[in-house]
């Protein structure tokens, strides 16, 4: 579903990612750790060409990414959800225009469809209240649900979340966390998770990789992960 | 005598900002040129238009009306006893109004304009920047710069000439004022004294160049928010930059179309 080959991210003297290669299957949740700073937002950017790489190769669907034509590339995005560490919710805008925003632009549903959907994704994030509400009007937490619920509604078939759950108080982030489940049990979707949460990983991952010094450090199962005999994982997954 | 080559001038401090300024008018020029290739495509997105349209109506409103009523006041107060010192009273109707038409209505308001809504487009654009927003437009494959930049530079583009005729309104409306006060003539004669002396010729050139004005203001707006680094910061000085280098860009188009509609119409 993706593969990226041999990608270089560098911000000037600043080497974010070097030398990534991945390879995701479709239907796959997979987790991405790391440390602050090392890379893990610049690298979904990169997936999804919100970044141009320096060199390397992204394929999504056995599509090359990288020099597509921004009109395939458009294709390809009505497919892709994209959850933003900052939720990115459009300020001037109500909950509800902000869910109904890429659905009006990108697919032709009638109003009541577009209700039906925006009501929906609302109960999955358990924000029904919030629907007349302005996204400065809402929590840091109740931002993240939205801009989950925003990421879903256009129903895509690759999800890259951004740290889904940071922020928000552990039984929320479970019901995301089983949210993301879901997702991925009804409607196949493929994911990539960035995530901090180690219950949230536990939860959704298949496979783990942990990026460090711009490198893939390691890359396998979660069990397995954590049981490594590393200082820099045991440090990182013991609490 | 000492050769001062290009690369010492470069070095300087205003050899650096003339190098900057020119580099900045290069990526806007490449800016505001993606506006006409996508302009016309559809989707047109009217209501946006629209919406932005009657924003900026209202926040523009109050300032320039005062500042027209004001400007026809005191253009009048100042030039009347002038004109009476040369013995020509009589043609302070028509002469407020040939300034304030062919001139100080137009650069006025696209001044006051500028510092009010390229301002704010920059502040507005540069916050959607920073927090992502405008990459969230991207990655739901929609067109952040024909929904976000288009549309205001349209609505910036279309306000301004109904604005500059409103400001023309009013200050002759206030230089009647002083008018009134100061000299024994009625209102109906001010009227026909201005309507007489102004022509076609007065009348078009100063509308029409206020479009072009209402686009720079837009697009400077916009293109300094679009491109907002470096958090809040950076939205900052969007904003603070928008209103400078549009202020600038205004005058300096305008002393061309001033030398262009001289000759046209001469
Ligand atoms: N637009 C940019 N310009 C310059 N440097 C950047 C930019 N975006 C990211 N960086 C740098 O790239 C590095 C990786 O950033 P990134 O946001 O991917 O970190 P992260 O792994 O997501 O961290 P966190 O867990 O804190 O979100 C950082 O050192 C950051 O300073
Ligand atoms: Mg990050």
């Amino acid at each position: 579903m993706v593969e990226v080959v041999k990608l270089n991210k560098s911000f000037g003297d600043l080497s974010v990612l070097e030398d990534i290669s991945l390879k995701i299957e479709e239907g796959e949740n997979v987790v991405v750790f790391g440390r602050s700073g090392s890379g893990k937002s610049v690298l979904l950017k990169c997936i999804v060409r919100l970044l141009k790489p320096d060199s390397g190769e992204v394929f999504i669907d056995g599509k090359k990414v990288t020099n597509m034509k921004l009109k395939d590339l458009n294709e390809l995005r009505k497919q892709i959800g994209f959850l933003f560490q900052g939720a990115a919710l459009y300020d001037s805008m109500t909950v509800r225009e902000n869910l109904e925003f890429p659905l009006i632009r990108n697919f032709n549903f009638t109003e009541s469809e577009r209700e039906t959907k925006v009501k929906g994704v609302l109960e999955k994030v358990s924000l029904e209240g919030a629907i007349d509400k302005m996204p400065a009007e809402l929590s840091g937490g109740m931002k993240k649900r939205i801009g989950l619920a925003r990421t879903i509604i256009t129903e895509p078939k690759l999800i890259l979340y951004d740290e889904p759950t940071t922020g928000l108080d552990p039984i929320t982030s479970k019901e995301i966390s089983e949210l993301i489940i879901e997702l991925q049990k009804d409607l196949k979707v493929t994911s990539i998770v960035v995530t901090h949460d180690l219950i949230c990983a536990k939860i959704i991952a298949d496979r783990a990789i942990v990026l460090k010094d711009a490198k893939v450090m390691y890359e396998g199962r979660m069990d397995e992960i954590i049981k490594m005999e590393d200082e820099f994982l045991k440090d990182f997954f013991t609490v | 005598m000492k050769i001062i080559t290009r690369e010492e001038i470069l070095r300087t401090n205003i050899g650096k900002s003339l190098i900057n300024f020119f580099e900045t008018i290069a990526d806007l020029s490449v800016f505001s040129i993606r506006f006409f290739k996508e302009a016309f495509l559809p989707p047109y997105e009217l209501g946006e238009v629209r919406k932005h349209m009657v924003e900026l109506g209202v926040k523009t409103f109050p300032i320039v009306s005062v500042a027209g009523f004001i400007i026809g006041l005191v253009l009048a107060m100042q030039s009347q006893p002038v004109l009476l010192r040369f013995g020509a009273e009589s043609f302070l109707p028509s002469m407020v109004a040939l300034s304030v038409v062919r001139e100080l209505g137009p650069v006025l308001t696209a001044l006051l304009f500028a510092g009010r809504v390229s301002s704010g487009i920059g502040a507005e654009l540069g916050s959607m920047r920073v927090t992502e927003q405008i990459d969230a437009m991207e990655v739901s494959a929609i067109n952040p710069y024909k929904y976000l930049v288009v549309t205001r530079i349209i609505a910036c583009t279309l306000i301004m000439p109904i604005l500059t005729m409103y400001v023309n309104f009013l200050a002759i409306m206030g230089s009647y004022l002083a008018v009134m006060l100061s000299m024994n003539m009625n209102f109906e004669l001010y009227i026909n004294s201005v309507v007489n002396s102004l022509q076609f010729s007065d009348l078009f050139p100063g509308v029409a160049k206020t479009l072009i004005f209402g686009f720079i203001v837009g697009a400077v707006g916009s293109f300094k928010g679009f491109y907002a680094e470096n958090g809040t910061v950076g939205v900052g000085r969007a904003s603070t930059s928008a209103v400078v280098l549009s202020s600038l860009l205004i005058l300096l188009v305008d002393t061309v179309l001033v030398k262009v509609t001289v000759l046209l119409w001469k």
